[in-house]
């Protein structure tokens, strides 16, 4: 059953977007990332335009992290402070990324930036996961573990204005929490994501917030940033395919429950590993679309137009 | 002159011919569309429409058929550094969405290069002019890829259509629009053309446009672009709270 998508003006299955979206949220469910870094290639792969690809699937990330910040709220999980610190750097980040990939779409060179991000992104992620689930494998395997120290003093602590997050319990330069939110907005609004596998590692390791409140205050702030790369790509590029967007929400509401249950009978380390392998497989493909000679080395776009 | 399909072309021949043979001293080319509103809603696949009408004598009929014309960048990919990078670029200005030519018999037989290039029949006589000027050679070439890719898209006809003829006076031809017809307002030339000489000329314009929610959709979201993207946002947040609602029931 084909349905129309009035704004990237082609026909797709509905089926398989909602299993595209159901399958993203079950990844999502089971692992607990957001799934934008594997949604928006595979949108492109089954003929979506990278920037409508781009943009929908920031309007995908506002409610998938709505329902996940929620969750997390009720469990008291949530650094407002942080996270409103973050936002304000996010803000900024998003906007100056919208802006330049508004400069990048007319200069031509968009479906490039956002190839070459996501091989960067998704090789980078994917081969770091597959080497920590195969040492967590082989630990398990010797059933020994080195202890790691739990915060670190580096340069990044000697920065002023200093501001205290209770709930991170941390007493740090606020402009840490900035450009972190202003490195991450810039990417995600660029290639469409909600950031969160970037924020995530950033919270723990660059700012030594305490782990059982980094997935909530990330998802909070992830909420502000997307709707604001939602509306800018809106209003800028009209790029945001509402009828694409309720297709990938349903199914992936649907996948994550699934996901988060199945999540609890099986072994995750293995699991973790096949996530690798796909995420590694995604990165492969698109890096060879990059490389692969063109089937004409001239093309065309109509100035206005969205192709 | 609403009626659609081939069946409903025919008739409407004969309306032109009792015109035609009727009005002694009329215009020595009449023509007409089987359709003059194509409308594109969810489910379509492309359509085909009807172009009949009689000459007052002997001669050729030619036919071009021009979609709304607006600028097209082409740009040429270079490999760097093991990837493949667009490097130049060439606008070019007022390029027709659409371009499709049908006539009587080989446009060279009865239209000489001059006749070709002024009234533009063909491919190889269409105006596409780079928007800023350009070195002759290399502006060919990206001209040639400007028509290669449009009618990889099946939006440039590779071929000359055939106008038939029935009887010395009636004649008719098809017209192929594909499912990812641009939409705006379309015009349709006919010309006859005596001695190399064009003696007749008529033109009629079609509107093609989208029709149902998705063409509604699509609209608001150019002219109200701030409050679609509010409506955007606004909807993924309602389906994260409702998931949440759901998610906790269970």
């Amino acid at each position: 059953m084909q349905i129309y998508l009035p704004i990237a003006e082609i026909s797709l299955d509905v089926f398989l977007l909602l299993g595209l979206g159901g399958a993203i949220g079950f990844l999502s469910g089971m692992f607990g990332v957001g799934g934008g870094f594997l949604l928006t290639p595979l949108l492109i792969f089954i003929g979506v335009p990278p920037a409508i690809a781009v943009a929908t699937q920031a309007n995908q990330v506002v409610a998938s992290s709505v329902s996940g910040v929620l969750a997390h709220w009720s469990r008291g999980n949530v650094d407002f402070k942080m996270g409103l610190v973050l936002l304000i750097g996010g803000f900024v980040g998003s906007t100056i990324g919208v802006l330049i990939f508004s400069l990048l779409r007319t200069l031509g060179q968009i479906d490039l930036v956002i190839g070459l991000a996501y091989v960067l992104f998704l090789g980078g992620i994917g081969f770091l996961m597959l080497g920590e689930s195969l040492r967590a494998l082989l630990r398990q395997r010797r059933r020994a573990g080195t202890p790691r120290k739990l915060h670190q003093h580096t340069w990044v602590h000697g920065l002023p204005m200093k501001m205290r997050f209770r709930k991170s319990r941390l007493y740090i330069s606020a402009l840490v929490p900035l450009g972190v939110g202003f490195v991450v907005g810039l990417i995600a609004a660029i290639m469409g994501v909600g950031g969160a596998f970037l924020m995530v590692p950033a919270m723990i390791y660059l700012l030594g917030m305490p782990t059982a409140v980094v997935i909530g205050t990330s998802l909070f702030q992830i909420i502000f940033v997307t709707a604001n790369v939602t509306f800018l790509q809106a209003v800028q590029n009209q790029t945001v395919d509402v009828v694409l967007s309720v297709m990938l929400i349903v199914g992936g509401v649907i996948g994550a429950q699934i996901g988060s249950r199945t999540a609890v009978r099986l072994p995750a380390e293995q699991l973790r590993v096949l996530l690798a392998l796909m995420v590694i497989i995604v990165c492969g493909r698109l890096a060879y679309e990059l490389a692969a000679p063109p089937l004409d080395v001239y093309s065309i776009v109509t100035v206005g137009g969205v192709n | 002159m609403r009626r659609a399909g081939a069946a409903a072309g025919l008739a409407g021949l004969g309306l032109v011919v009792v015109g035609a043979v009727g009005a002694a001293q009329g215009p020595p080319l009449v023509a007409d569309l089987s359709d003059h509103l194509i409308a594109i809603s969810a489910g379509f696949t492309g359509t085909r429409v009807v172009m009949f009408g009689a000459t007052d004598g002997v001669g050729d009929v030619v036919m071009m058929v021009r979609g709304p014309a607006s600028e097209v960048i082409v740009r040429r990919k270079e490999r760097i550094a093991g990837i493949w990078v667009n490097r130049a670029e060439m606008a070019f200005a007022a390029v027709p969405s659409y371009y499709a030519v049908a006539a009587s018999r080989n446009i060279d037989d009865f239209a000489d290069p001059a006749v070709r290039v002024r009234q533009e029949i063909g491919l190889d006589s269409l105006k596409l002019v780079p928007a800023v000027e350009a070195v002759e050679q290399v502006a060919e070439t990206f001209r040639a890829a400007l028509i290669r890719n449009k009618q990889r898209r099946g939006l440039y006809g590779t071929e000359v259509g055939k106008i038939s003829f029935l009887g010395q006076n009636l004649f008719r031809t098809e017209i192929d629009f594909p499912a990812n017809v641009p939409t705006g307002s379309y015009l349709v030339e006919v010309l006859l053309i005596r001695d190399g000489e064009v003696v007749g000329a008529q033109t009629t314009p079609l509107i093609i446009s989208k029709i149902g929610l998705g063409a509604e959709l699509f609209d608001f979201a150019h002219a109200y672009s701030a409050v679609y993207g509010v409506v955007a946002i606004l909807g993924a947040l309602l389906a994260g709270w409702i998931a949440h609602l759901l998610f906790r029931r269970k």
